[in-house]
């Protein structure tokens, strides 16, 4: 019935309508006209309703209201009577957007073939013309001084040296996924750099070696941010002005372009992020418009495909390049689910087709990023096959697939056995091997016997001879016979160079004080029981036998029964800055109290070669994510540090220093066009007030006028959708307990950009409405956007310096030329 | 337990006549107190009393963290000012409150745990406000489950198995804080839903605002015990927010709906409710439905005789006469009850003229104008072999269930003569001189719908005077209520200070500290206590098939919703109307709860105990007898099956029964247990029980 209601209505529109487009003005006027027509080009027209308004038992008294809610507007009111009719001929009634999908693309196809090729091919031109202008523009400002300064600024000096170690092929290890480092490298390769340069520090000058290649490249990705939003916005409003908009605000933001200009990660994930934005959007009106040819939209048509696709490309590209693509993803997968919910809430769809949807979603949104992925680690970790600065982040059999490394190639018995040499690893990330030498612990802490900490680098003071705890005949006697370590056997430690025994009582440790004391005790393998230790295997699928690199075992007193662990701390000087060793009596299974066999020396046993125990591919998989993560939740901020805290970030609160710190330097600062930032700060509220105005209002059943349906659908429809982007992208930093930076915010900065973007578009109009009947009223809209476009701009001018490069005092000199635009006591540029 | 007072002073709004009126009644009457006593809550309480008071006192020992909590005590006693890091004060000052009450001077040195307390320390009160919170959460959450709209029986399976869970029974022995937090969380889950059903009926009313009020109150208090109070007061503050936003949606409530509801009118007309009809045709004039004492003339001038009884008409202005009363024709009273019975799509109504006291009654005699339809009068008995056919049929045009409650303003009815099936119809006609202009009503025989067949509910109230002289003062006196000075719902939430939960960063370790994880399968338990000479010991440790169970069911729920919820997208209507909006209300607050109250703490860097669970369990628990009921009522489809699954529960809870009596010892403390028992109740090898080594 609702249905049937609205095609008539929609009818009525159509033939209501006043006389089809007509071309007005030359050519070269073409581009202002642009600006001023608010015209939106094609409806959305998904009535978020529909599935809803489906149910059989809506009352009479809320079909009434509908009823009259979707009356024919006043044609030729204002406004929209007179803006509309310019418009191309694709351009849909406002009317009809009230009414149902289906008639709107009746409509809508009508139309279509009214105008004359002539005024189709001029609005194209001029729109593609636009999009040109707008690419142009963000590639200049982006190119514009990028040589300057030819210095290493700012991260260069880890995602440079990183890029190097891809063309070096050293392995590494860095918290973020591979993808954009890897992407780095390429370009430093293409454009023939050698990886020779050290990027030792910020500041350190190029020389001859060549990096515009690199920052060429991230500056070509982060000038496609533009044009992307510009599209992004285009598609969600169908209005130029929203889409310029948004273009200018990105466009003329020092934040930014600063970020576009160097050897960074952000450039490239944003890249993705935008990518992936656009091409969502894209999809989702492609889906829309199901009565077209397959080939020009509608499901399962060849650009939907493309899109969709095209989305899972992003994606992937997004979370290869950072954990941070976790969150456009989250964006897909609730659009996504959104979508599937309205389309399994069609009942005019039977569920096989909705389950053909369902399938091109999970083939094209996660199995596709997922294989590609995926492939990414595979390349990365086939590039990299040299032993290099990262090794020891990871586990003892994962460093056996480096070249270079000390057990790449190696060949150690399989089985430890008693008499056998051995260092001992802890599993947790950056812990070491167990160690011990010939220094005691100082008076006062403890007992006063020997040392035992954990070292990172080999040493021989990691050797350890393992021993049956009752006796103390050489096991390497060849006439006793062989006797592997089993799980749950005592067993004693000797220290190979000192000839002490892993030893722990009831003293308390160092520094942890609520864990025993560990040293080295006794003299040549005799001590006393405090020196016996029960071996346990934790991952027992290789039987009792201990298997050297892949078995994970814990060490238990045997007295107090407390386990043998390292803390992770730092001890004093007089430990020599190694990390603290303990017998903790909290049995929790921790990385910190497991260990594996690392290196294993024993005469008798036959040696086998490592390659057997190399992880498969999944494991190092996984085993680079967990090093990864870990990585990560270890990047705590110190406790004098300062940290930028996520409430600073959207009112711009301070700056990061990209280059330089006195006047004679080159000084770049990392801070957002404040005009652009404060303006989106506002666009925020003002969104959320309107936006939940209306929501309330049509709650409420409150009857809008036809023309403000539209204005409305896309406030809440689009501009939701920016919203949701702006949240997923922000909010989460506030959970995370690890350091913050500036720039974490620029993704989230990208979104509500465009929400501005949209938002003013709307409010202009709705002002333009409202004003409709004074001379005034024709005007505001124009006008309001051309002076946000100009303020835009000028104050663009007005910093510049910051992204392109000052030297000179610094601002809180009188005599500098930006002492007039410290506007916050924080900006220390 | 509710007892109300007979002659309920509800005397908002009411004319000083009125009111002098009643005043006059309780001076000539002897105040009589009526009360009603449901024992389920009595015995209810009394077993929750008696499982938490048995033995309070023992052991008479420092049991785990009031060691920590005796501290603030001491303070509290003795006025020392301290600054408290751990959270906010209100359940260390409820806790001082007891030690108070027992004259406790504070002078105890809180060292470690286990040591004996000496005389001056009354222990019996310090563990007192605790332990009756304990008990209390056990009545309270068989009225939670019954104000959920779910079976006694289902009550009382929930309230039975906060009973024997020994992990609540073990924290509300001692003087710690969890079990004072649970029994505040339940209060405002219980009066956040008490408020919103008195919401259906009687929006502002004084039970209302009482119930919201204390929503509010125990929302904060909550808060004030520990911080962890907050996802409680999330989780009615977004289900209350729901709730708005399905008001604001209410389109009944609009054009000036809103405003009249606001001013005091109930929503659902019950038995006993005083009315005025509507017509919803409104030609040729808005008009409502009328009776006067006088009676159609014996014969018309067209020389047709009438039946001489009184008349209905439709009278286009407000006027007294106007009012009708719905009564049940089972019953006599012309009152409201309490809690109101709401009338119903296919009720049968007998409406009686609140002036006049007689009922709308229609009969085979030819109407005034339109011969062709029925003369409706109200009836008067000549006693001349002319019964009275005054039984209505209620037909909710604009239902949405076959069981819809007939709504003010919002409902369309008809009123369906039983005797004759004629509908009560507007005219349209102007009576002659006789009937002074007012417009016609008839009984239409004719098939077919017409919008001047169709009423609606204009002004309500609900009756309270059985008198014909009250009621007459009644029906003056007019239908709003002063709300002026009711609190807003946001103002007072405004108050509640927002305080960020401040998390603590220790990087120190506790043997007995878990993993979130670690709870919803009881991988943990605390040892509590240890007696200094035998084997006596306390340990925080759930019962293992309530655990596992209330996870299951709300595994069970999330699926079944999940299922139900994809089945009506494709309109599959599984469940009635009310069944279903009763299964979402129960599992946004269980679930709803149970999640509020665990997931937050996976974000948590602190260290987490296994008594951090407790509010998301009894969430759980609340949950489980829902779903079971749901299973019964719904998914068995023959009485075979459910008498079956009614044994298999049976069965079930007397396993949880003797795994509670089995953990006992371990949560009393009582018995001292020799090793091979306490052996073989290590029934997982993460549970770490004392065993003495001799």
């Amino acid at each position: 019935m609702l249905y049937a209601s609205g095609r008539f209505l929609a009818a009525r529109a159509a033939t209501t309508l006043p006389a089809p487009p007509r071309v007005r003005g030359p050519a070269l006027r073409g581009k202002r006209r642009e600006l001023q027509i608010p015209g939106h080009l094609e409806t959305p027209s998904y009535d978020s309703w529909t599935g809803l308004r489906t149910r059989p038992s809506a009352t009479p008294v809320r079909r009434v209201i509908l009823r009259k809610g979707r009356m024919p507007p006043a044609i030729g009111g204002g406004l929209t009577g007179s803006e509309l009719r310019p418009r191309r001929g694709r351009c849909a009634p406002q009317a009809a957007r009230a009414v149902g999908r289906d008639t709107v693309r009746r409509v809508a196809a009508r139309s279509l073939k009214r105008p004359t090729w002539s005024s189709r091919s001029f609005e194209a031109a001029g729109r593609w013309a636009t999009l040109a202008v707008v690419t142009l523009l963000s590639f200049a400002t982006r190119f514009h001084r990028l040589d300057q300064p030819a210095h290493i600024c700012w991260d260069e000096t880890h995602f440079g040296k990183m890029g190097s170690y891809y063309i070096n092929r050293t392995f590494f290890f860095d918290v973020h996924p591979p993808l954009g480092k890897m992407l780095i490298g390429l370009a430093g390769y293409l454009s023939g750099y050698d990886g020779t340069f050290l990027f030792q520090k910020p500041g350190d000058r190029y020389e001859h070696h060549s990096y515009m290649g690199m920052r060429g490249f991230c500056a070509f990705l982060g000038s496609w941010l533009i044009p992307f939003a510009y599209l992004t916005v285009l598609d969600l409003s169908k209005s130029f002005p929203a889409a310029l908009l948004t273009a200018a605000l990105l466009t003329f933001d020092t934040g930014c372009l600063t970020l576009s200009q160097y050897i960074l990660l952000d450039p490239i994930l944003m890249f993705f992020i935008m990518a992936a934005m656009l091409s969502m959007v894209k999809y989702n009106s492609c889906a829309d418009r199901s009565e077209t040819p397959t080939w020009v939209g509608g499901p399962f048509s060849a650009p939907w495909w493309f899109w969709l696709s095209l989305t899972g490309i992003s994606l992937a590209g997004a979370l290869g390049v950072k954990f941070v693509g976790l969150f456009i993803i989250l964006q897909v997968g609730l659009n996504t689910v959104s979508d599937l919910w309205q389309l399994f809430g069609d009942l005019s769809l039977s569920l096989v087709t909705v389950g053909k949807h369902l399938t091109a979603r999970i083939l094209c949104l996660i199995v596709l990023p997922l294989v590609l992925y995926v492939t990414i680690f595979a390349v990365h970790v086939m590039v990299l096959n040299k032993s290099g600065p990262g090794d020891g982040f990871f586990s003892s059999a994962f460093q056996a697939r480096l070249s270079g490394n000390s057990l790449h190639n190696a060949s150690i018995p399989e089985y430890l056995a008693y008499g056998s040499v051995i260092t001992v690893k802890n599993l947790r990330m950056a812990i070491g091997y167990l160690h011990s030498h010939r220094h005691l612990y100082p008076e006062g802490i403890g007992a006063r016997q020997q040392q035992v900490t954990t070292y990172l680098h080999k040493d021989y003071n990691n050797l350890w001879i393992i021993k049956k705890h009752n006796t103390n005949t050489d096991p390497l006697d060849p006439s006793f016979p062989v006797e592997f370590v089993r799980h749950g056997d005592i067993v004693r430690l000797e220290h190979k160079e000192t000839t002490r025994n892993l030893h722990s009582h009831y003293h308390e440790a160092p520094l942890t004080r609520k864990h025993y004391q560990v040293t080295g005790y006794g003299i040549n393998g005799t001590g006393d029981s405090n020196d016996f230790w029960r071996i346990e295997v934790v991952n027992r699928k290789f039987g009792n036998r201990i298997k050297v690199l892949r078995s994970r075992i814990r060490l238990i007193h045997l007295v107090t029964g407390c386990v043998l662990g390292s803390s992770g701390k730092i001890l004093p000087r007089w430990g020599w800055e190694q990390l603290e060793v303990t017998c903790t009596p909290y049995l929790k299974e921790t990385a910190n109290s497991i260990w594996n066999i690392e290196d294993h020396i024993n005469p008798k046993l036959p040696n086998i070669s490592l390659d057997v125990l190399q992880p498969s591919f999944s494991e190092i998989l996984l085993e680079s994510h967990m090093v990864m993560i870990r990585g990560n939740n270890g990047l705590k901020p110190k406790d004098n540090e300062f940290t930028s805290k996520p409430w600073h970030w959207p009112i711009n609160y301070q700056g990061l220093r990209f280059s330089g710190a006195n006047d004679t330097d080159f000084r770049v600062y990392l801070l957002g066009n404040p005009v652009v930032w404060w303006l989106n700060l506002v666009s925020i509220v003002l969104y959320l007030l309107l936006g939940s105005t209306i929501a309330i209002a049509i709650q409420r059943g409150v009857q809008l006028p036809a023309e403000l349906e539209g204005l409305t659908r896309v406030l809440l429809r689009g501009g939701g959708q920016l919203l949701l982007g702006w949240m997923l992208h922000y909010f989460p930093f506030f959970l995370m307990g690890r350091i913050l930076y500036f720039h974490h915010y620029f993704p989230a900065m990208l979104f509500s950009s465009m929400l501005t973007g949209i938002l003013w578009d709307t409010l202009l109009r709705l002002c333009a409405w409202g004003l409709a009947s004074s001379p005034l009223g024709r005007r505001v809209h124009a006008i309001g956007i051309l002076s946000l476009l100009l303020a835009t701009v000028y104050s663009f001018y007005l910093f510049h310096p910051l992204a392109y490069g000052m030297v000179g005092p610094l601002a809180q000199e009188p005599e500098s030329p930006m002492a007039g635009l410290r506007w916050l006591e924080s900006w220390e540029f | 337990m509710g007892s109300h007072f007979a002659g309920h002073a509800e005397t908002l709004g009411v004319p000083p006549s009125l009111l002098f009126c009643k005043m006059l009644r309780f001076l000539k009457q002897p105040l009589v107190v009526t009360a009603d006593i449901n024992l389920n809550l009595v015995a209810l309480t009394g077993l929750g009393l008696l499982t938490r008071l048995w033995q309070l006192s023992y052991p008479r020992a420092v049991v785990f963290d009031e060691v920590y909590y005796g501290q603030y005590i001491s303070f509290y006693m003795k006025r020392i000012f301290f600054l408290d890091d751990s959270g906010p004060p209100f359940g260390h000052m409820l806790l001082a409150l007891g030690g108070y009450l027992g004259g406790f001077d504070g002078n105890f040195l809180w060292n470690r745990i286990g040591a004996e307390y000496s005389s001056n320390v009354p222990v019996w009160s310090l563990r007192l406000l605790p332990a009756l919170a304990g008990a209390l959460s056990v009545p309270m959450a068989y009225q939670i489950v019954l104000e959920l709209h779910f079976s006694h029986c289902t009550a009382m399976g929930a309230a039975l198995l906060m009973l024997i869970e020994n992990a609540l029974l073990t924290q509300s022995r001692l003087m710690l804080l969890e079990s004072l937090l649970i029994f505040f969380n339940l209060l405002a889950v219980l009066s956040y839903l008490k408020f919103f059903n008195s919401q259906t009926h009687s929006p502002f009313s004084l039970r209302w605002c009482l119930w919201l009020t204390l929503t509010g109150v125990s929302c904060s208090c909550s808060v004030g015990i520990k911080y962890m109070g907050i996802f409680t007061y999330l989780l009615v503050l977004s289900i209350a927010a729901v709730h708005a936003w399905n008001l604001i949606g209410d389109q009944t409530l609009s054009n000036g709906g809103l405003a009249r509801i606001t001013q005091g009118q109930p929503l659902e007309v019950a038995f006993g409710s005083q009315v005025t009809l509507k017509s919803v045709f409104g030609k040729p004039l808005p008009c409502w439905l009328h009776s006067h004492k006088n009676t159609y003339p014996m014969i018309y001038e067209n020389g047709r005789g009438s039946s001489h009884q009184q008349q209905v008409t439709c009278y286009p202005f407000k006027d007294i006469n106007n009012w009708w009363i719905v009564k049940d024709p089972g019953r006599h009273q012309l009152v409201v009850n309490n809690p109101p019975r709401p009338v119903r799509h296919g009720d049968i109504v007998q409406l009686v003229h609140g002036m006049t006291t007689r009922l709308l009654n229609t009969h085979d005699v030819a109407a005034p104008l339109s011969p062709h339809s029925q003369e409706v009068s109200c009836y008067i008995d000549y006693n001349i072999s002319m019964p009275a056919q005054n039984l209505w049929k209620l037909d909710i045009v604009n239902r949405e269930s076959s069981r819809d409650t007939w709504k003010t303003i919002l409902s369309e009815v008809r009123f369906v003569h039983v005797n004759t099936s004629a509908v009560l119809k507007l005219s349209g006609a102007h009576l002659p001189d006789w009937g002074f202009r007012q417009l016609e009503v008839v009984g239409e025989k004719s098939r077919g719908h017409h919008e001047s067949m169709v009423w609606n509910v204009e002004e309500h109230r609900y009756g309270q005077s059985q008198e014909q002289e009250e009621r007459e003062l009644e029906l003056h006196s007019p239908t709003q209520i002063d709300i002026s000075r009711n609190l807003s719902f946001m103002a007072r939430f405004s108050e509640l200070q927002w305080k960020m939960l401040t998390l603590k960063n220790e990087d120190s370790e506790h043997k007995y500290s878990s993993t979130p994880l670690e709870w919803v399968t009881l991988d943990t338990n605390i040892a509590y206590w240890l007696h200094p000479r035998t084997s006596a010991q306390i340990h925080l440790l759930g019962n293992i098939v309530i655990w596992a169970s209330a996870s299951l069911a709300t595994v069970a729920y999330i699926l079944l919703f999940l299922w139900y919820l994809l089945r009506r997208r494709r309109s599959i209507w599984d469940l009635p109307k009310d069944a279903w909006s009763h299964w979402v209300l129960a599992g946004a607050l269980c679930t709803g709860g149970w999640a509020f109250n665990y997931l937050p703490f996976f974000l948590m860097e602190r260290m987490l105990f296994l008594y951090h669970y407790l509010p998301a369990l009894t969430f759980q628990i609340l949950l489980l007898p829902i779903v079971l009921q749901h299973v019964s009522d719904h998914l068995c489809r023959s009485q075979l099956q459910r008498n079956i699954f009614s044994a298999l529960v049976v069965a079930w809870y007397s396993s949880a029964c003797h795994v509670s009596n089995m953990l006992r010892p371990l949560t009393y403390g009582d018995t001292s247990l020799s090793p091979g028992e306490l052996r073989a109740l290590r029934w997982k090898d993460s549970w770490d029980i004392l065993i003495r080594k001799y």
